[in-house]
């Protein structure tokens, strides 16, 4: 039977003890003494969010494949559990051997978003693993960090030993086999390190030093050795259809937040949104094959047991084959009680098909993310859809019976005015107005409409990475401001209307876009009693504010400033594909308010098809234009 | 159809509470590709039933699930299938078919029919109860207590507070295992429970790709310190005690140090008393 790291004292005394215990279904089973390399993921936030993300799940399954690595999961003990572990002297452990991750060989740190960064000092903490990577001896793990975070490292560089930037199937091998031999030739932790600094993809923020301006702005990012490139290009999985899949993952016993199977169906999005920073880093667009996916569908149905399928991507509708691949879910699973989940679709014809077979038309809503009020601001911002398209669609839907419906909004976008805030609770209640004119006796009762504003955040790739961002006082202005102007309209009854959180907003700000001196500020927050910050619950201003000041840190110069074309960014340095000019352009057309379509209509060599070799996935021969965006065009 | 599964929970499993065992059934199930009947409407889901739910910390011999069928294999197979698909911690060890009741008594349940359930109380090792070192001084002093003609708790429940005397709920007391075997017969009817069990796993043992056999007759952990008791009460929706008041109510009445953590319970079975003759019939017997 397995041994439990934990007595049954302490995980009596803790809610869900099941999230310490392992042993789920699906679970690795390994004899840690017959392996060369001890492997552990993590994922900074509470076992139910983490078991939930498919990324760790895909790595695990890949790097378990090879019979010399054992990868294990570890998550952030909830603060009920931190507290006893704090006080008994209880060593982080991973949940497959129960054993301390102090001892592994690696350390995986996954970075889903920047408010989790208090969390990734608590694992190394509770883990016994120095916080700063300087700190590290070669009896300490290797601490890894990947995902969506790392494409602006810097303010956590201190606490990593290398970044991996890209996609996690590419170079893991490469990464491990290295490992491997330095550790039969005895070499060092920083051996290894320079070595895999030549590693395409790799970031060891030790290798490089940064020098700053008077002004505060980066004057240089450079290597100090001569293993590491002066830019780290982002590694892509090219091909989607012939790669690790995990058609075992692992089944929680307790209700993860996503407590369903996982089909991605496509990475990137050819839409191009100019707040969105997965829209650039994950570039280029490549879809999976229908018949790889009807295969992984059956099989992890199957191996799991789960009730429900969610198709996941960032834009559902833009998968070439999206009607084939649900008729055949439907099908195939539809009958024997499996349900099927389709998030970020268009609504249109055959979504409301769709959805009217999958779904319960009484309990489910329409959602729609127009995420600005006005048309101008639209096109500034670069989503393509229309107020004629959600009238449309929402008509559609209501005539089908649906009667609930959630809009999501941004305020603080760049060139905002109050007519574009007014415009919110405008076309918040022209959506209702819409649904009045069906004849009573057709309608499905009182419509209910759910508007909830969220304040933008300028990230690094991305066209707006110049812009200047609202202060929290600004934003809790502009929120009542369209409180105010949502209580005069008609429908106000059947509107709710609400917004994020300010504070956490401006923080997530300075994480987004901040350099390497944010990471003493982190550090100190965390020191100060700062974790889980994304939990509302836990989310203490004050102490971050502190830290900020301890450290002279100005929160106003990362938020409140806008940035010049030619400033050097902290992230810089890494190369996603998508050039600087490609940015510094659509930065310029968001000003003029032009809108540029999507990659499958015109390509405008943003410059990721070079991962390709100059041939883009996204790109429809027959319908794609190819024109250079050019100066002479704006 | 309707079909009775006997479980065992024990290991880390004993972590994981009871809803999110239901949600484990649903997905095994489907894992193990068993033709479930659903409910009707627009969200079926499985139709099942546990009986008496077990809390979070204890380990079981005797946990009960009903389910309906739509099609089924030999009980072997089932059992085959289900412990092939199930983890470490639940063991399936019995799968049978239920005598279709008359129309009117289809509404019974698993659950309804408990009365009793039998437990076996041990002291964990690292935890000390007052001075008593020994399995011989615990029997001694547990069967004075056992002697009293009343034994009055206070009943704490969400709305109020009231005192109970759960001497008369306490059926059955042993020290150790023989001995509870042999005061079980007087109060069991005629089958015989332990053989049946016994001759279930052998069969498992044939049929079984999991290697479940290798196991004792209980899954129950076994302490150095050897300080435990068998108990027998009423359990259910008529009269319902936890061995933990039992325990707490002993050391409150020799003043002894009352640790909350300090016993592990396991459920050794389940039972349905027979109305007319006062008998106990495990539920793997029942209705076959």
């Amino acid at each position: 039977m397995r041994k439990l790291a934990l007595s049954d004292e302490i995980l009596l005394m803790v809610d869900k003890p099941a999230r310490y215990i392992g042993g789920e279904v699906n679970m690795q089973v390994k004899n840690p003494a017959e392996v060369e390399i001890r492997f552990c993921m993590c994922f900074p936030d509470v076992y139910e969010i983490g078991m939930s993300h498919l990324g760790i799940q895909i790595i695990y399954d890949m790097i378990n494949r090879r019979e010399d690595t054992y990868c294990e999961r570890v998550y952030s003990p909830w603060t009920d559990m931190d507290k006893l572990m704090r006080e008994k002297n209880i060593l982080l452990f991973a949940l497959e051997s129960q054993e301390p991750l102090k001892n592994f060989d690696f350390l995986g740190i996954t970075l889903q978003y920047e408010m989790c960064y208090t969390n990734i000092c608590q694992v190394l903490d509770l883990s016994g693993i120095p916080i700063y990577a300087k700190d590290r001896t070669d009896e300490h793990p290797i601490v890894i960090g990947g995902g969506p975070c790392s494409y602006n490292p810097e303010p956590i560089a201190d606490f990593f030993d290398f970044f991996y930037i890209g996609e996690g199937e590419t170079s893991y091998d490469q990464l491990l086999d290295v490992y491997k031999e330095c550790k039969r030739s005895g070499k060092s932790r920083k051996e290894y390190l320079e070595m895999i600094a030549g590693i395409e993809g790799m970031y060891v923020p030790s290798l490089y030093d940064v020098t700053y301006n008077d002004d505060k702005t980066i004057k240089s990012i450079l290597p100090n050795h001569p293993a590491a490139p002066a830019r780290v290009k982002k590694q892509v999985e090219m091909n989607l259809s012939q790669t690790f899949y995990p058609t075992k993952p692992v089944v929680p016993f307790i209700k993860a937040t996503q407590d369903r199977v996982v089909l991605e169906i496509q990475r990137g999005c050819i839409r191009g949104c100019r707040f969105c920073q997965a829209g650039m880093i994950y570039r280029p667009t490549r879809e999976r094959d229908l018949e790889y996916l009807k295969k992984c569908a059956f099989e992890m149905l199957k191996s799991t047991g789960y009730e429900e399928i969610s198709l996941s991507s960032l834009s559902s509708s833009d998968y070439s084959s999206l009607q084939e691949l649900v008729n055949f879910l439907i099908d195939e699973f539809g009958t024997k009680g499996v349900n099927i989940s389709l998030p970020s679709l268009r609504i249109d014809a055959f979504a409301l098909d769709v959805m009217s077979k999958v779904q319960d038309v009484r309990k489910s809503s329409l959602t729609f993310a127009p995420e600005a009020g006005t048309q101008r601001l639209r096109d500034v911002i670069n989503k393509g859809l229309t107020e004629e398209a959600i009238l449309g669609g929402a008509m559609k839907a209501f005539q089908s019976g649906w009667n609930k419906v959630k809009l999501y909004f941004m305020l603080g976008l760049p060139t905002e005015t109050e007519e574009d805030m007014e415009g919110i609770a405008v076309l918040t209640d022209r959506i209702a107005r819409e649904y009045y004119t069906i004849p009573k006796e057709e309608r499905n009762g009182k419509i209910s409409i759910n508007t909830s504003a969220s304040f933008f955040v300028p990230k690094p790739f991305t066209p707006f990475q110049w812009c200047k961002m609202n202060t929290g006082e600004e934003y809790i202005t502009k929120a009542r401001f369209v409180r105010d102007k949502m209580n005069e309209q008609l429908n106000r009854k059947s509107i709710k209307y609400n917004w994020h959180e300010a504070k956490l907003t401006v923080l997530e700000g300075v994480m987004a876009r901040g350099d390497r001196k944010i990471s003493k500020v982190i550090y100190d927050a965390y020191r100060s009693g700062c974790l889980y910050d994304s939990w509302t619950e836990y989310f203490n201003y004050d102490k971050w504010q502190k830290a900020f000041e301890d450290n002279g840190i100005d929160i106003e110069f990362y938020n409140s400033r806008e940035r010049s074309l030619d400033e050097l960014f902290p992230w810089d340095f890494i190369d996603i594909g998508v050039t600087k000019e490609f940015l510094r352009k659509e930065y310029r057309r968001a000003m003029e308010e032009k809108v540029t379509p999507n990659c499958r209509q015109v390509c405008y060599n943003c410059g990721a098809k070079v991962f390709g070799d100059g041939n883009c996935p996204a790109i429809n021969k027959d319908q794609t234009m190819e024109v250079t965006l050019d100066e002479g065009e704006n | 159809m309707k079909v009775r599964i006997k479980f065992r929970k024990y290991g880390a499993m004993k972590f994981v509470g009871h809803l999110d065992v239901l949600r484990y059934f649903q997905k095994l199930f489907r894992r193990a590709d068993i033709d479930n009947e659903f409910t009707k409407g627009f969200s079926p889901h499985q139709i099942m039933t546990f009986a008496a739910p077990l809390g979070v910390g204890l380990t079981s011999d005797a946990e009960y699930l009903d389910i309906q069928l739509l099609s089924s294999d030999s009980p072997e197979v089932m059992l085959a299938r289900m412990n092939t698909a199930s983890t470490e911690g639940v063991m399936m060890i019995d799968f049978h078919p239920l005598l279709e009741r008359e129309e009117n008594m289809r509404l019974v349940t698993a659950m309804s029919l408990v009365s009793t359930a039998d437990y076996l109380v041990s002291l964990k090792d690292g935890f000390n109860l007052g001075e008593i070192r020994t399995q011989s001084e615990f029997m001694k002093l547990f069967t004075c207590f056992m002697n009293e003609k009343e034994i009055i708790i206070n009943k704490k429940t969400k709305n109020s507070e009231k005192t109970v005397d759960i001497r008369p709920m306490i059926t059955l007391t042993a020290y150790e295992r023989v001995e509870y075997e042999n005061l079980l017969k007087a109060v069991e009817s005629d089958d015989d429970l332990t053989n049946t069990i016994e001759q279930n796993i052998s069969e498992l043992k044939e049929q079984n790709p999991v290697d479940i056999m290798n196991k004792p007759l209980s899954v129950a952990d076994i302490y150095e310190n050897g300080i435990r008791l068998y108990l027998q009460m009423d359990t259910g929706s008529v009269a319902n005690l936890k061995p933990e008041l039992v325990i707490e109510a002993f050391c409150n009445y020799y003043k002894l140090p009352f640790e909350e953590f300090a016993w592990q319970v396991h459920r050794l079975e389940l039972y349905s008393r027979n109305t007319e003759t006062g008998k106990l019939i495990s539920l793997d017997q029942l209705d076959r």
